[in-house]
């Protein structure tokens, strides 16, 4: 009998284990705190020392979303009874509500454009990455490097300058400006990614389907496609979570139609007081579409570490 | 089906040319064999008569219509890849019905077509498997399948028992040749194994650096190989050669070889100078009697023959004798050559001077 070196003991398991459970806790806490001080009242959040257990409140969430006023006591009984279970919140911490925050726009536009650019960026870069897999292009390497090379800084270190570009061409605090910028920033990963999956797939593959009478689109679409979807999710994960998350360009470059969640969730912290649920409720809802999306794309992210193994 | 006609195809890769003006045809129907060692310009060629490549210049003729600078979707013709190429996001089912798909053919008609390819080729039980499980054979047959589904005017194999296991090439060698002869269909089939194409083709076109060297049936490319590279790639072992200066006169039927004179078919045009005398294995006689000499260097027992490595005043020699003859090594012996087979070739291009026994069957690329 032989034993492989990797061949795992009972001791040996238990330590993998409780590694992996610990780096999780580890990475997990910070999130649930996050996702807990959304459900806290504005006491609980900051009491000392912190509150694991607490009695959950809606709080946060009623003021991510509202736009209110501080009331006197005098104010308050003139309103009369409160309508709604959120203007009860409100009232409780001594607050009307006048409308509803700009919270929602600001998500909303992140979904724009962090989608958005994300697709354009995956159009873009599949195509590009095809043609650079496939085509004699003409000084592919030095292409590919000068797209490469695009990365080697951090984008933020052009902000000035793209910023008065902005300003000539009138994308400042636009959706397209935003777009534009996330796809720019994003196509050189994309396109130096999907090169890889795409040079993976045997250019049979397309001949045969050439052969058999189709035209190279309908190959590219019917035959190259369904096979680089591995690599087109993966890709188009990083670059949503890039776009998503991104803070500086954000900043700079948008203030009012176009800003998204990430420059506007510190913006609460400034309305009457540190008012740490509704930032942890922002983040909370912020977190989800990334999750969501990667959750969708799972699947075929699992395929991709499998992939190679099947094929000949 | 359709005949194909390679007129001055030539293919140029930048700086490198992989197909050097070639011209042949390829009859109706036949099964015809593009053989030569890798990186000769086999596959290249094949790939420029289904359109997969695009000639620089030439023309390419299939069923008489100039289809060269044609895209491959147009020129109705089916392609089995080495690799079989089936698409892996498919089933079986999906794989064979896929040409008939581009040609906008009814669910109906096409269930139908494809079961009647499935029979013909004893795959109805696999086909709603994925293809990715497949054994090597059902792959091919699959590919088979995909080819035949559509009956397109030609068949382009690349070497495409190149994947198989040894034992199963030869059974399936015998499949596609019975599917060949069943179908009549024209097919140019790519091998870089000389026994693959002597056993399967009708004729036979040998390539060697991007030149057509020879082509013909196997039984005249056996016997008279057009030049020494032919005359070394096809038979195991090869035609021998012995190198010698000399000459011999147009009409004469004899060149002597380290004074020995040995016979050899009438000569049609002469030479003079460096030649070299070509004669299969099987073709020499050891015979004490023989003026010619040469001492047994080793034997090698093949069951029925033997090769016995010979050396000779004009360099090593193999001949094939029946095992049954006692070969002793060491020992000095005579070797006669059977003179209606030999070839003298002239040997600064290694063409093979015309004589009387093989002048119907030269063609030089």
């Amino acid at each position: 009998m032989s034993f492989s070196v990797t061949e795992p003991t009972k001791g040996t398991k238990w330590f993998a284990g409780v590694l992996v459970v610990g780096y999780a806790l580890i990475t997990i806490a910070p999130l649930l705190w996050i996702i807990a001080t959304g459900f806290k009242s504005g006491p609980d959040s900051i009491a000392y020392p912190p509150k694991v257990f607490f009695e959950p409140s809606m709080e946060g969430y009623v003021n991510l979303f509202t736009d209110r006023t501080r009331a006197t006591q005098d104010m308050l009984e003139a309103a009369g009874e409160p309508k709604t279970w959120y203007d009860k919140i409100a009232r409780e911490q001594g607050t009307i509500i006048n409308g509803p925050s700009r919270y929602g726009e600001r998500f909303l536009n992140s979904v724009i454009i962090g989608f958005g650019s994300t697709a354009l960026c995956m159009i873009l870069g599949t195509a590009a990455a095809y043609a650079f897999s496939r085509f004699r292009v003409p000084l592919k390497d030095d292409l590919l490097f000068f797209i490469l090379s695009t990365r080697m800084m951090p984008p933020i270190a052009v902000a000035i300058p793209i910023f008065l570009m902005f300003r000539q061409l009138g994308l400042n605090d636009t959706h397209l400006g935003m777009i534009l910028l996330y796809t720019a920033v994003n196509l050189s990963l994309s396109v130096w990614l999907l090169k890889g999956f795409i040079d993976e797939i045997p250019i049979e593959y397309e001949e045969a389907a050439l052969i058999d009478g189709y035209t190279r689109f309908q190959a590219f679409y019917k035959v190259v496609l369904p096979q680089a979807a591995t690599g087109i999710a993966s890709t188009a994960i990083f670059c949503l979570i890039f776009a998503w998350n991104e803070y500086a360009f954000a900043v700079l470059l948008t203030s009012g139609t176009a800003q998204t969640a990430p420059p506007f969730i510190p913006t609460i912290i400034g309305v009457g007081g540190k008012d740490w649920p509704a930032v942890a409720a922002g983040a909370t809802i912020f977190l989800l579409p990334v999750m969501v999306f990667t959750i969708l794309l799972r699947k075929h992210l699992l395929r991709g570490i499998t992939f190679g193994a099947v094929r000949k | 089906m359709a005949q194909i006609r390679i007129e001055n195809v030539r293919k140029e890769f930048g700086a490198f040319t992989a197909v050097q003006s070639s011209s042949f045809t390829i009859e109706d129907g036949e099964f015809f064999m593009l053989l030569g060692p890798s990186g000769c310009g086999k596959t290249t060629t094949l790939r420029m008569m289904a359109g997969l490549e695009l000639p620089t210049s030439g023309q390419i003729y299939i069923d008489g219509e100039e289809v060269g600078q044609k895209p491959a979707s147009q020129r109705d013709i089916a392609f089995v890849f080495q690799m079989f190429a089936l698409y892996p996001h498919m089933n079986v089912r999906g794989n064979i019905s896929y040409p008939l798909k581009s040609q906008g053919m009814g669910a109906s008609q096409i269930k139908a077509k494809v079961g009647e390819v499935a029979e013909i080729l004893g795959i109805t039980d696999i086909l709603d498997r994925p293809v990715g499980g497949l054994s090597g054979g059902d792959r091919q047959r699959v590919a088979l399948g995909r080819a035949i589904v559509r009956d397109p005017k030609a068949f382009f194999m690349d070497e495409p028992l190149g994947a198989l296991d040894a034992e199963f090439r030869e059974h399936m060698s015998e499949e596609l040749r019975a599917l060949h002869d069943r179908m009549e269909a024209t097919t140019v089939y790519v091998t870089h194994d000389q026994l693959e194409a002597m056993q399967m083709g009708d004729k036979i076109v040998v390539m060697n650096h991007g030149v057509v060297e020879q082509f013909g049936v196997p039984q005249d490319i056996y016997d008279w190989p057009a030049t020494k590279f032919v005359a070394q790639f096809i038979g195991s072992p090869p035609m021998n050669f012995l190198d010698f200066n000399g000459m011999i006169g147009a009409g004469h039927n004899e060149v002597r070889l380290n004074e020995v004179s040995i016979r050899v078919p009438d000569s049609i045009d002469g030479a003079n100078g460096k030649l070299t005398l070509g004669v299969r294995p099987e073709h020499i006689r050891l015979d004490d009697g023989a003026p010619y000499r040469g001492r047994v260097l080793a034997t090698e027992y093949l069951g029925t023959t033997q090769i016995v490595t010979l050396d000779t005043a004009n360099g090593m020699v193999k001949a094939r004798v029946p095992s049954s003859d006692k070969i002793r090594v060491g020992a000095a012996t005579g070797l006669a050559f059977d003179e209606r087979t030999i070839t003298v070739f002239e040997n600064d291009h290694g063409h093979a001077l015309r004589s009387q026994a093989n002048e119907g069957v030269l063609t030089h690329g």
